[in-house]
């Protein structure tokens, strides 16, 4: 089989994806990122407030846990093997950069969509029903592409030093979790909130979470499925393209 | 074993780092099945241009083919064609020898099969076999060079590029490692090795080149650069008394006569007049010759010639 071949290159990315699941993903870190902060903020969340209906909170931890989960890892991948001196191999490896970027992808998605396996099942032991499961499914598959990718895009910046780049991806990903709508729902927020949260591919996650546990949503749902796919694309393309640019700064 | 064929061809390529011109128009060739040393002062550009033959950084300018494949225009087909040791790689310290070793093969597409056959094979060879579900955390640095260069062979590649591969380490795993890359390159394998070890070089290389500045100073087989360094031959006679240095000094042919170690150092100008004359005066002198050396400059005297003034 040809190595430049799309399906070996496919494979060559289910090797990468084992690897950074074998080496990063089974760890601590995962853990309290994806499951521990988004459970503790749903905690708070739904004490300070009493009048929320269980399944708009349940909704609201089903978002932050695959936004966690997803973007807990892939950020700091580039940076970690660009530390520990394993990225100068990689990269005289036959495999391209996008074949490798859809790899750290693939690693990550696996990992968003498992561990959000959890809130689902929190919310079938609290007793809520599930009103549109597929749909749901279709929503976390799509999502976990989605934030997976940002979380590779968050790591372009061409430095081997991992809290430089955990600090560039905190700053993005906490202020995209109070805009759009898991704490406020979007059609409670003013003006200029609702405008921000358009921007935000969480905020069509979370209405798609929302819509499944039966509760009212804010977009089309045909909207919310085309944006985050759209979201999907438009970040695996840029990681593709500026890793590719960067890669080499960092060897 | 030298086939004559081309399996690295380098055409005036340059890169720069911003302002710096780390390697400038440099041009060479790499013949099958020839062990290639790639020589030159910290700085002068070696690790940019074995990163440039391998595809890890593009030059700005010139072309580089790998056993025929452009490696900026088809990267995968000529990496696939070859086993790298970089300078400073490691492998990933939370596998065990054996999955970084899986994973290398994975990587280049080797069937499990074959890849498990190799892996036993080449870890044998390497004096790992013992210690492959070890984690890599626990490996001396001898230890991980040699997986470093097991993983760079699971493929069986036909060129394998080593960046300074025997830095730093202990003898044993010197020799491990030399033998080693003696044996691949007599079943057929292209080395280019980049080194700082003068002797490892003339004693592997059947060519090297030497950078200097970013610019090939020199490219030759190691017995001609030695013949290339431009200065007085020296002759090394011991006679069976003590001679008198005038009159050795005033003989045709002779610079300068100075007593070193009881053995006389004489430059000559030109070695046949001068040995011819030095005998006919020993004989005349009734003095009998006990030794007589001419001895050749060596590899590091080449590289510190043709490398003067750099740092």
């Amino acid at each position: 089989m040809h190595p430049s071949g799309i399906v070996e290159q496919v494979r060559r990315s289910i090797v990468i994806a084992k690897k950074d699941i074998m080496i990063y993903y089974i760890k601590g870190p995962v853990i309290i990122f994806g499951l521990l902060i988004p459970l503790f903020l749903f905690m708070a969340f739904s004490v300070g407030s009493r009048f929320a209906s269980l399944p708009f909170l349940i909704s609201g931890l089903l978002a932050m846990t695959l936004f966690f989960t997803a973007t807990a890892v892939s950020p700091v991948i580039f940076p970690w093997e660009a530390q520990a001196r394993t990225l100068e191999r990689l990269a005289a490896a036959p495999i391209t950069v996008p074949a490798l970027i859809f790899g750290d992808i693939l690693a990550s998605f696996v990992f968003g969509v498992g561990i959000t396996l959890a809130p689902v099942g929190i919310a079938l032991a609290l007793g809520l029903t599930i009103s549109h499961p597929a749909l749901l499914l279709l929503g976390i598959l799509i999502g976990a592409i989605c934030f997976s990718s940002l979380g590779t895009l968050l790591s372009v910046p061409p430095t081997s030093s991992p809290p430089n780049i955990m600090m560039l991806s905190s700053l993005i990903k906490f202020p995209l979790i109070f805009i759009s709508g898991i704490f406020v729902p979007i059609e409670s927020l003013p003006a200029w909130g609702r405008l921000v949260a358009v921007f935000s591919p969480l905020t069509y996650f979370t209405d798609i979470a929302r819509y499944s546990l039966g509760e009212v949503h804010a977009f089309p749902l045909v909207v919310d499925i085309i944006a985050l796919a759209f979201f999907a694309l438009l970040f695996t393309a840029a990681a593709m393209m500026l890793h590719a640019r960067t890669l080499p700064k960092r060897i | 074993m030298i086939t004559g064929q081309i399996a690295i061809d380098v055409r005036e390529v340059t890169k720069r780092f911003d302002d710096i011109v780390a390697v400038d128009q440099i041009s060479l060739d790499v013949r099958r099945g020839e062990i290639f040393g790639f020589l030159g002062p910290n700085g002068a550009g070696k690790t940019t241009t074995v990163r440039m033959l391998t595809g890890i950084i593009r030059p700005d300018e010139g072309s580089v083919h790998v056993m025929g494949h452009d490696i900026v225009k088809n990267p995968v087909p000529a990496k696939q064609q070859m086993g790298v040791v970089p300078e400073t790689a490691n492998a990933y310290l939370d596998l065990s020898g054996r999955q970084n070793m899986l994973l290398a093969a994975d990587l280049y597409g080797v069937p499990r099969a074959r890849a498990e056959e190799r892996i036993r094979e080449t870890l044998a060879e390497l004096g790992l076999l013992g210690r492959q579900d070890h984690r890599v955390q626990g490996y001396s640095k001898g230890m991980q060079q040699r997986l470093i260069l097991g993983m760079a062979l699971l493929h069986e590649p036909p060129i394998l590029f080593l960046d300074e591969p025997t830095s730093g380490l202990d003898v044993q795993s010197t020799h491990l490692i030399i033998a080693m890359l003696q044996r691949l390159n007599e079943a057929g394998t292209t080395i280019f090795l980049t080194t700082h070890n003068m002797d490892e070089a003339n004693r592997l290389c059947h060519r090297v080149g030497i950078i200097r500045c970013g610019r090939i100073a020199a490219v030759d087989t190691p017995e001609q650069l030695k013949q290339t360094v431009e200065r007085i031959a020296v002759v090394l006679v011991r006679f069976d008394r003590r001679v008198d240095i005038r009159a050795l000094s005033a003989l045709p042919g002779v610079a300068d006569v100075a007593e070193v170690n009881g053995r006389c150092r004489i430059a000559v100008e030109d070695i046949d007049t001068a040995i011819q004359s030095i005998v006919s005066h020993a004989r005349a002198q009734g003095t009998r010759i006990l030794s007589l050396d001419t001895p050749t400059p060596s590899l590091d005297e080449v590289f510190l010639s043709i490398t003067a003034g750099d740092d």
